[in-house]
C-alpha cells in the first residue's frame, strides 16, 4: 500500500493536511528548483568573499555595515512571527490560532537560521568566530546578542518541536516515509492521558518562557546600534521600536505565507477569510504602533537639533535616501494602514497586499538605520556612496531563496496544519468557550431575592 | 600627545613615517580610487574663505587612545582594548573583522583590511620586523608606536632607570620637521606635554562626547 493510498481511508482532517506529506507536484518541484538555483549562485558568491576577502562586497570606510548586517536585522525579525505571535495567542485563548501556529513557528525556527548566519556572512575572519565564546567580552553587546539569539533559537525550535509530537506519533502509525525520521521524533508518544497531561504542561511553559526571550533577542539587536555614540543610532527608543518592527514584519511574513499554503495545498477551509481578518487587525494595530514610534524617534532628532544628528535626519527627510525613507513610510504605515483600516480590503487579497509593503518596508527600515548614519560619521570626511556589490546582492538572494526552499521542504515532512490542535478544537473548545464566555457574564441574579 | 596646530604645514611626513614605521599595505591605485587605503594617521585639511582670500588649514588626526574608549566597550573578543599604560592596541589575530570597533569609534579612524595587505616586492626588505603583519579581514590602527615603548621600556630596566621623557617617541612624533606634535606622559609633571595639555588653548576633539581623547590640539592663532 503506498502512502497515499494509506491517507484516502482517513478522517477528512488528516487526509487533507497530510497529503502534502505524500504528494508532491510539478510546481513544487520546480519552484524548489529555482530556489536551490538561487541558493547556490548565493553559496558561489560567498565562496569568492571567503577567498578574496570583505572587498569583494561595496563596503568602505565608514560605511562598515550593509546589506548583511540589513539583512541579519530583516530576517531576526520575522522570526518574531511564530514564536510570539503562537505564544500570545495560545496564552490568550484565542480559538482561531489552531489552523496558524505551526506555519508560524515554523517560520520562526528556519528564518532565525538564516538571519543568524548574515553577520557570520559580514565577518571579515569567520574562521575566527568561535572567539567571541573564548574571549568573549561582557561589555560587548555582539555577545549578548549571540547569547540570546542561541537561547531563542533553541527554545523556539523546543516549542515547535513539543507541540507536533502527537502529529508524528500519527504518522508513526500510519506508516508513512521516512519511517524513521517519525519514529525517532515521535519519542514513544501514544496519546496517553499522563502524556498528553505533560505535553500540555510543557507547552504552557514554553509559550510563556518564549516571550521575553524574543522580546530580549530584539532589544539586543537595538541595543547593538544603540549602544554607540553614532547620530541617530544613540537612542533610548531603539530597543522597544526594534521589538515592534520585528513583530510587526513577523505578522506580515505570517500572512503572506498563510496566503501561499492556502493556495498551493488547498487549504483554504483552515486558512479561513476570518484569520486573514484578525491577522489583518493585527497588522493595523502594528502599523499604528510603528507610526508611533518612527513619528517619536525623529521628532526627538529634530528637536535636539545637533549637528551630526540633523546631517543623518536631513538625508533620510530630503537628502540621498529621501526615497528609502518615504517607501519606507509609505509601505509600513499608509498602504497598510488604509487597507487594513477597512472590514472590505481585509480579505486574502488586501491583507497579503499589505504584508508585501511591510515586509518591503521593514527592510527598508533597517536600510534607513544602518546605511544614512553610516555614511555621516561625527568627524565629516570623503563622502563614500554604498552601492551594493553583485556579490553582496547575489548572498541576499541566496538567503532569501534558501529561506524559501527550506520552508518548502519542512512542508513536506511535517503537517504545516497541527491536526491534534484542530481536532482538540473541534472535540472540545466549543464547549470550553462557551463555559468561559458564561464564566464572564454577571452571574443571574433572581428577581425574588433583590 | 599634543599637536600645535600653528606648526602643523601638512607636509604629510607623519603619514609617510608611520607606513614605514608600520609595515603600512601598499594598496595602489586601485585601493586608492575604492577610497580602501590604510593609513594610521591622516592629516585633514579644510579650505577656509573664498578665492583668492583662501587659507588651508590642516589637522592630523590618529587614534586618540581614549581613556574611556567606545571601540574596547563594544569588542566582542576584547580584541580591542586598553594595556596598563593606558593605550589602546589591538590583537589581530583575535579580531574577527565584526567592524565593531570601526563603527564605535566617532573620529573614524579605524582601518579595515579588506583585502589580503600588498608590498611591492622592493619593499619587502625593508619592512619593520618588530610589527606584525596584518591578515585580510581585520581591523587596524595606530597603537603609538607600541613596539617602541616595549623596546625603550627593555632599555630603561637593562639600565637601571625609570623610563624619561623622549625614551619612546612614536614615528609620527620623530619625523615631524616643525616639532609640531609632542608626546610624552600626560600625567607626568616633568613632562612638556603635561604642561601643554593644560595650555588655554588646548583642545580635545568632539569633548563633549566624554571618550576622554589623549590626543590633545593646540588651537590656531594666526
Amino acid at each position: 500500500m503506498s502512502d497515499l493510498e494509506k491517507i484516502e481511508g482517513l478522517p477528512a482532517d488528516q487526509r487533507i493536511l497530510l497529503r502534502p506529506l505524500v504528494r508532491t507536484t510539478r510546481v513544487f518541484w520546480f519552484w524548489a528548483g529555482l530556489m536551490a538555483a538561487i541558493a547556490l549562485w548565493g553559496l558561489f558568491a560567498y565562496s569568492l568573499q571567503l577567498r578574496w576577502g570583505l572587498g569583494m562586497t561595496g563596503l568602505n570606510v565608514p560605511e562598515y555595515w550593509g546589506i548583511y548586517i540589513i539583512c541579519f536585522v530583516f530576517f531576526i525579525g520575522i522570526s518574531h512571527a511564530g514564536t510570539l505571535i503562537s505564544a500570545i495567542l495560545r496564552i490568550s485563548k484565542a480559538e482561531w490560532r489552531r489552523s496558524i501556529t505551526r506555519s508560524a513557528e515554523f517560520i520562526t525556527v528556519l528564518v532565525i537560521g538564516f538571519g543568524a548566519i548574515q553577520p557570520i556572512i559580514d565577518l571579515g575572519r569567520p574562521d575566527r568566530v568561535l572567539n567571541v565564546i573564548l574571549y568573549g567580552s561582557v561589555t560587548s553587546p555582539l555577545l549578548w546578542d549571540v547569547c540570546s539569539i542561541c537561547l531563542y533559537l533553541t527554545a523556539s525550535s523546543i516549542y515547535l518541536y513539543i507541540p507536533m509530537i502527537p502529529d508524528l506519533a500519527l504518522i508513526r502509525d500510519l506508516g508513512i516515509r521516512p519511517r524513521w525520521l517519525y519514529w525517532f521524533l515521535a519519542l514513544g508518544y501514544e496519546g496517553k492521558p499522563h502524556q498528553k497531561e505533560v505535553l500540555e504542561k510543557i507547552i504552557s511553559v514554553l509559550a510563556v518562557a518564549v516571550i521575553p526571550i524574543a522580546v530580549s533577542v530584539h532589544t539586543i539587536i537595538g541595543w547593538i546600534f544603540a549602544l554607540t555614540l553614532r547620530p541617530m543610532w544613540h537612542s533610548t527608543i531603539f530597543g522597544p521600536y526594534f521589538v515592534v518592527g520585528a513583530i510587526y514584519s513577523g505578522i506580515a511574513a505570517l500572512i503572506l505565507a498563510m496566503a501561499v499554503l492556502r493556495r498551493v495545498y488547498g487549504l483554504g477551509n483552515y486558512f479561513k477569510d476570518i484569520h486573514f481578518n484578525n491577522m489583518g487587525l493585527m497588522l493595523l494595530l502594528m502599523s499604528c504602533l510603528w507610526f508611533y514610534f518612527t513619528f517619536a524617534e525623529h521628532l526627538t532628532a529634530w528637536y535636539g537639533g545637533e549637528e551630526a544628528e540633523m546631517a543623518t535626519l536631513w538625508s533620510k527627510l530630503t537628502g540621498e535616501y529621501a526615497f528609502p525613507f518615504w517607501l519606507m513610510v509609505a509601505s509600513c504605515f499608509f498602504i497598510p494602514f488604509v487597507l487594513m483600516c477597512r472590514q472590505a480590503t481585509r480579505g486574502v487579497w488586501g491583507t497579503s497586499i499589505a504584508s508585501f509593503f511591510v515586509v518591503l518596508g521593514m527592510w527598508l527600515e533597517r536600510f534607513n538605520i544602518v546605511v544614512p548614519t553610516s555614511q555621516n560619521p561625527r568627524l565629516p570626511r570623503e563622502v563614500v556612496h554604498y552601492v551594493p556589490s553583485w556579490v553582496e546582492l547575489s548572498i541576499m538572494a541566496g538567503t532569501f531563496a534558501g529561506f524559501i526552499l527550506v520552508y518548502m521542504l519542512a512542508t513536506k515532512f511535517f503537517p504545516i496544519i497541527s491536526i491534534w490542535e484542530i481536532e482538540e478544537g473541534r472535540e472540545l473548545s466549543v464547549k470550553e468557550v462557551s463555559e468561559r464566555v458564561a464564566s464572564y457574564l454577571p452571574d443571574a441574579i433572581e428577581e425574588a431575592t433583590a | 600627545m599634543v599637536i600645535d596646530l600653528d606648526r602643523c604645514n601638512g607636509c604629510q611626513a607623519c603619514e609617510v613615517a608611520c607606513r614605514t614605521e608600520n609595515n603600512i599595505a601598499v594598496g595602489g591605485p586601485e585601493r586608492a580610487r575604492e577610497d580602501r587605503t590604510i593609513s594610521w594617521i591622516q592629516v585633514r585639511s579644510e579650505v577656509e574663505g573664498e578665492w583668492p582670500d583662501v587659507r588651508s588649514r590642516f589637522i592630523p588626526v590618529l587614534c586618540m587612545h581614549c581613556d574611556r574608549p567606545p571601540c574596547v566597550t563594544v569588542c566582542p573578543t576584547h580584541a580591542t582594548q586598553k594595556s596598563a599604560d593606558g593605550l589602546i592596541g589591538q590583537i589581530y589575530p583575535r579580531c574577527i573583522g565584526c567592524r565593531y570597533c570601526a563603527n564605535a569609534c566617532p573620529y573614524t579612524i579605524k582601518s579595515f583590511n579588506w583585502f589580503a595587505p600588498e608590498y611591492p616586492p622592493e619593499t619587502l626588505d625593508g619592512l619593520n620586523p618588530d610589527v606584525s603583519i596584518r591578515p585580510a579581514g581585520v581591523i587596524e590602527k595606530c597603537t603609538f608606536c607600541y613596539h617602541r615603548l616595549q623596546k625603550a621600556k627593555d632599555q630603561a630596566r637593562a639600565e637601571g632607570r625609570p623610563l624619561r621623557e623622549g625614551d619612546y617617541v612614536p614615528a609620527c612624533v620623530e619625523s615631524c620637521p616643525t616639532e609640531a606634535m609632542v608626546f610624552g606622559d600626560l600625567d607626568d609633571p616633568q613632562h612638556r606635554v603635561h604642561h601643554l595639555a593644560r595650555d588655554p588653548k588646548a583642545f580635545r576633539l568632539l569633548e563633549g562626547l566624554s571618550t576622554e581623547p589623549k590626543v590633545f590640539y593646540l588651537a590656531e592663532e594666526k
